[in-house]
Parts: C-alpha cells; structure tokens; sequence
C-alpha cells in the first residue's frame, strides 16, 4: 500500500515536470528561433523558416548587420541608446528617491492632497500627453535631440516614488529619532540614514527604469529625425524600409544583439526584479 | 530650534517645542523642496500638457499656423463623420477584452503549477519570465512579424504537420491579424505570474488544512480558497493590464501597421497617425481626451464593481 501511493507520487511528479517542460519549451520557442534564424542564411530563413538549428553558424548576418545603414553603424545606434539609457535612468532614480523621502517621512502641509494627486499620475498614461508633450518640446527647440527623452527623467516617476517609498516605510522611525537627538537635519538623515537603507529599491527601480528606456520606441520615434541619433530600438525599424529590400538575416541578427543588454541585466539581477515585481504588483 | 542643527551640542528637543510653528514651518520648506522634483515636472509636463491639450481639442491646429478656434467641430467629426474613429475604439476594446483576460488565465494557471513545492520550480519561474523581460522591445515585434509571417516559423510548422498546404497570411488576413497581436500579448504572462505567485504565498496555508480537514478535494479548494483569497490582486492586475492593453502601439505599429483594412487599428496609433501623420494636433487632441475619459470610466467601473468579486480578508468588501 505504502509502495503504490509512492509509486503514484513519483509518477505525478514526472507528469508534472514533462508537462511544465513542454509549456516551457513552447513558451521559448520563438526566442531559439530567433537566435537560430539570425544564424541562418537569406535562403534558408525562408525554405527551413521553422528549424531551429541552422545548417552552419554564420556570422556573416552579424556583421553585414552591424554595418548598419549609410555611414551610420550599430555602434552609433548602441553608443546612443547607452548614452540615453544611463542618463535618464539616472535621472529617475536619484529624483525619485528624493521626492519618495519627503512623502514618506517629511511632514508638510498639503501632503496628502499632492501625494493623492501623485498617485493619479500613475494612471495616466504617457500617451495620452503625447500631443501636447510634443509641442512643448517643438516650442523649446528640443525635438531632433535627446534632451526630450533626458530631462523629464529628472523630474521624478511617480512608480519609483512608490515603490522607495514603500521601502522608505520599513525602515524604522527610531533611526531617524536617533539621528535627530544627534543632530541630524532632514537633509542629513536622508543622506545618511535613509539611503544606505534603501539601496535594495534602488537596484530594483535602475533595472526597471534601464529596460523600460532601452526599449522605448514611441519616444525616439516622436523626437528623433537623423539617423545618427537614433537609439537602438529605432534603428531595429529601420531594416524594414520598404524603399529597401530587407536583409532578414541581420535584421535578425541585430534584433538578438539588442537583447543581450537585457538579458545580462536580468541574469545580474534577476532577484531584485522578481521582487520589485512581487511587492508593488506592476507590470516589469 | 537652532538655525544649524548639525553644530549644536547633542542635547533632546522636548516634545512641546518639536511641534512649534517654527520647527513646521522648517519642515513645510524641506519637504517640499524634497519633492520640487517631481511637483516641477507635474505642473510642466502633466498639468499644463493637459491643460493645453484640452484648449488644442476645441482648435484647429497643423503647428505651421497657429491654433484655430473651432468649438466643438472635432467632436462632431469625430462621432458623426470620422468612421475611423469608432472602428480604432472597436479595435481597441477587441484587444484589450480579449488579450487581458487571456494573459491573466494564462499567468493564473501557471502561477498554481509553480507555488507547488517541487524540484526545479524556481528554475521554471525564471525561465516563464524570460519572453517578459524582452516584452516591448522592437526585436521581439519584429520577430513576432516574421513568426506569423506568409512564409515564417508557423506556417512552416503547419505545413510540416500537414495541416495546411500552403502559407495562411495570418497578418494580413483581416480576422486574425489582430490574434497574432493578441497571442503576443498572451506570450508575455511574465510579471501577473510573478505577482500571483507572490500573492499565493500570502494564503494562509491553516485555511488548506481546515479545508483538507473537510476533505475538500483540489478543486474545490481551488475555488473556495485560492481564488476569493488571490481576487485583490487579480483585480489590481485587471485594471493595471487594461490601462496598458488600451495603450498598445509599437507592437501594432511594427506588426501590423493598422492593417488589414484598419482591422488591428489601435486607438493611440490612430491618435498617432492624426497628429504626426496628418497634423491634425486639435483632432488628435480630441481623440486623446476622449481617450483618457474612456479610462477614467473604466477604472471607475472596475472599483465600483470591485466589492461584488473581490474577497478582503476582513470581510468589508462583502
């Protein structure tokens, strides 16, 4: 009796892993036939377009890819995205840090009022103020540069204020009581108390706000006009000029070479996004 | 309180004087230059962008010329001429009923299969979140094209199979362009997984002893524990996912651009075409805001419904 309730169990267990292995394999199966297809030649793309397994590893596609368009290479496009992506992740995360510690610890009066309105903005999305985003920054002079994908981020994003935030709440009062008895201003207690503390929300809010610029496209696509300042994600668009004909292979190719950013990031920190995720219930 | 707090001798401030007028007013001015940040770019590129986004609705605009006052014109247009219009909304609803309830099942089901205590689980859960984590990127959309394309990876498959003999056009055929849209939204179940899996380690594991006490079988507790215990979350990720579902454009834009026959026109790329395409900037004004009335109405009917299927532990929401 022993036996077969154990024998049971086993076989349930194999079930289960058979089973979350096929959905896994069929969940990955476009990424491996991404990689497999920017290995493979033009021709092959078309006659073996579901195989995974090229007939020879090309790297061909890899370079003719990396050529780019016109005098402008994919060492541009990534030199740019960096730049774009570091600055503003930058931006996000140093002003939100501060704007989360003064609605989280500081007392002021019409808190509760901008903090409720804060949280509105959340719910707004970006598109909505595209229109008139635009004009403001045409109005400026900012459009064909990267100032309209950069300065905004300054100015704090109301998810990673959320997020600090309620990082910022579980850090005990009787630190910043102590370093008050001490001497301590507000200033100094953020420098000094608050944000050794925080670091953990800080990681997680950099990755966010790192893939969420790399990938951004409507923004580049609004603001951007000459190739040699486009982003990564644009260029990836410019392989599918329909005044040209498309090179499958390192549109392929250069589409795998856009992710692998990504990927390290998330192999890196993979805990820290699991849990940014996990406690404050948003999309990654 | 003294003027440089950092160099006065460490002695305790009694309590009576902590909450004078002069210590609040010293604390009004540090938080809000702590938030200056954010309250600055508030009024700049979210109050007044709205502000003026609402006066260009009621204009003429192309940007050469300055605005002209129109009243009501692009409203009218919009909901007596403008045939575009009902069929982008009509698009955009398809999407969003569709893609949404579809991702969260899809997330639902495999958060249950993964908050089971085996071998490997932690392994799967990483590997689920991948197709996640390249989410919106331009790669992934294009390789999505070409996937579904005439001559791509599905249709080589099916023909292996034998299921068809020749290529479907499942992009430009007009009733499933919009499928391929919505499967890729579906493919990226990443983050609702990771959040129900995190709620489902929140429920309390007595209430599935109680319930075993009972001899309920699996499925029973399925429904009677899991899923009233998990419907906050499930409710927040409806609405969040919705908002999202509405905004959908780059993937609509690479994939599809629109077509077939406007069939996968998506509200934002319509508001994208009318003021970047045409320079319509009042009509697309228009559109933005009808747009954001839309959500509004939305999420207020999510909360307000909220109490009929959303369990709290605390009984209120009954």
């Amino acid at each position: 009796m022993r036996l077969t309730t154990k024998t049971r169990k086993n076989i349930g267990s194999v079930v289960y892993h058979l089973f979350v292995i096929a959905l896994a394999l069929f969940v990955f199966y476009p990424v491996m036939w991404l990689i497999a297809s920017s290995f493979k030649s033009h021709s092959e793309i078309f006659t073996e377009a579901h195989s995974l397994i090229p007939s020879e590893l090309r790297w061909e596609n890899y370079v003719t890819g990396w050529k780019g368009f016109g005098r402008t290479t994919f060492a541009t496009f990534f030199k740019n995205s960096f730049i774009i992506t570091f600055a503003s992740t930058f931006g996000q995360v140093a002003s939100s840090a501060l704007v989360a510690y003064g609605f989280a610890r500081v007392n002021f009066t019409g808190k509760r009022f901008l903090f409720a309105c804060m949280i509105m903005t959340m719910l707004i999305p970006g598109q909505v103020l595209m229109i008139p985003q635009y004009l403001l920054f045409n109005a400026l002079g900012w459009v064909n540069s990267w100032r309209p994908l950069i300065v905004p981020s300054f100015f704090g994003v109301p998810f990673f204020i959320f997020l600090i935030m309620q990082f910022i709440r579980g850090i005990p009062y009787e630190l910043d009581e102590s370093a008050k008895i001490d001497g301590c201003g507000v200033y100094r207690i953020f420098f000094y108390i608050i944000l050794p503390n925080i670091v953990p929300a800080l990681i997680t809010s950099t990755i966010f706000a790192f893939y969420w610029k790399w990938e951004d496209f409507l923004g580049p696509l609004l603001y951007l006009q000459s190739a040699e300042l486009y982003p990564v994600s644009l260029a990836l668009r410019l392989f599918s000029d329909p005044a040209a004909i498309t090179d499958w292979g390192a549109m392929f190719a250069m589409s795998v070479a856009s992710l692998i950013p990504v990927f390290i990031l998330f192999v890196l920190f993979q805990k820290y996004l699991v849990e940014g995720i996990s406690t404050t219930g948003l999309k990654g | 309180m003294e003027k440089n707090p950092s160099l006065a001798p460490a002695k305790p401030v009694p309590r009576k004087l902590r909450k004078g007028k002069k210590f609040k007013n010293r604390n009004n001015l540090a938080g809000y230059i702590f938030i200056s940040p954010w309250l600055v770019g508030f009024l700049m590129f979210t109050i007044i962008p709205m502000l003026w986004s609402l006066y260009l609705s009621f204009t003429k605009y192309d940007i050469l010329s300055s605005p002209r006052w129109v009243g009501l014109m692009n409203y009218e247009t919009m909901f007596k001429y403008d045939y575009l219009f009902p069929q982008s909304l009509k698009v955009t609803f398809q999407y969003a009923f569709t893609a949404v309830p579809l991702r969260l099942l899809f997330a639902l089901i495999l958060a249950l299969l993964l908050s089971q205590k085996r071998r490997g689980v932690g392994l799967y859960r990483t590997l689920f979140y991948v197709p996640s984590v390249f989410g919106g990127s331009i790669a992934v959309a294009v390789m999505w094209r070409q996937l579904f394309g005439v001559n791509g990876a599905l249709n080589s498959i099916l023909m292996a199979l034998g299921v068809i003999e020749e290529g479907i056009g499942w992009l430009t055929g007009p009733n499933t362009a919009i499928w391929t849209l919505v499967a890729l939204a579906v493919w990226q179940f990443g983050s609702p997984m990771l959040i129900f899996l995190a709620g489902l380690k929140q429920i309390s594991f007595s209430l599935y002893e109680a319930a075993m006490i009972d001899g309920a079988s699996s499925w029973q507790k399925l429904i009677y524990i899991t899923l009233p215990m998990l419907s906050p979350i499930i409710f927040f990720n409806f609405l969040v996912q919705m908002i999202n579902g509405f905004m959908m454009f780059t993937q609509a834009l690479i994939i599809t651009n629109g077509g077939p026959f406007n069939r996968t026109l998506m509200y934002v790329l319509y508001i994208y075409r009318k003021g970047f395409t045409d320079y319509s900037m009042g009509y697309a004004s228009a559109l933005a805001w009808i747009m954001l009335v839309i959500i509004g109405i939305l999420t207020a009917i999510i909360f307000k419904t909220s109490s009929y299927w959303v369990f709290y532990e605390t009984g209120e929401g009954k």
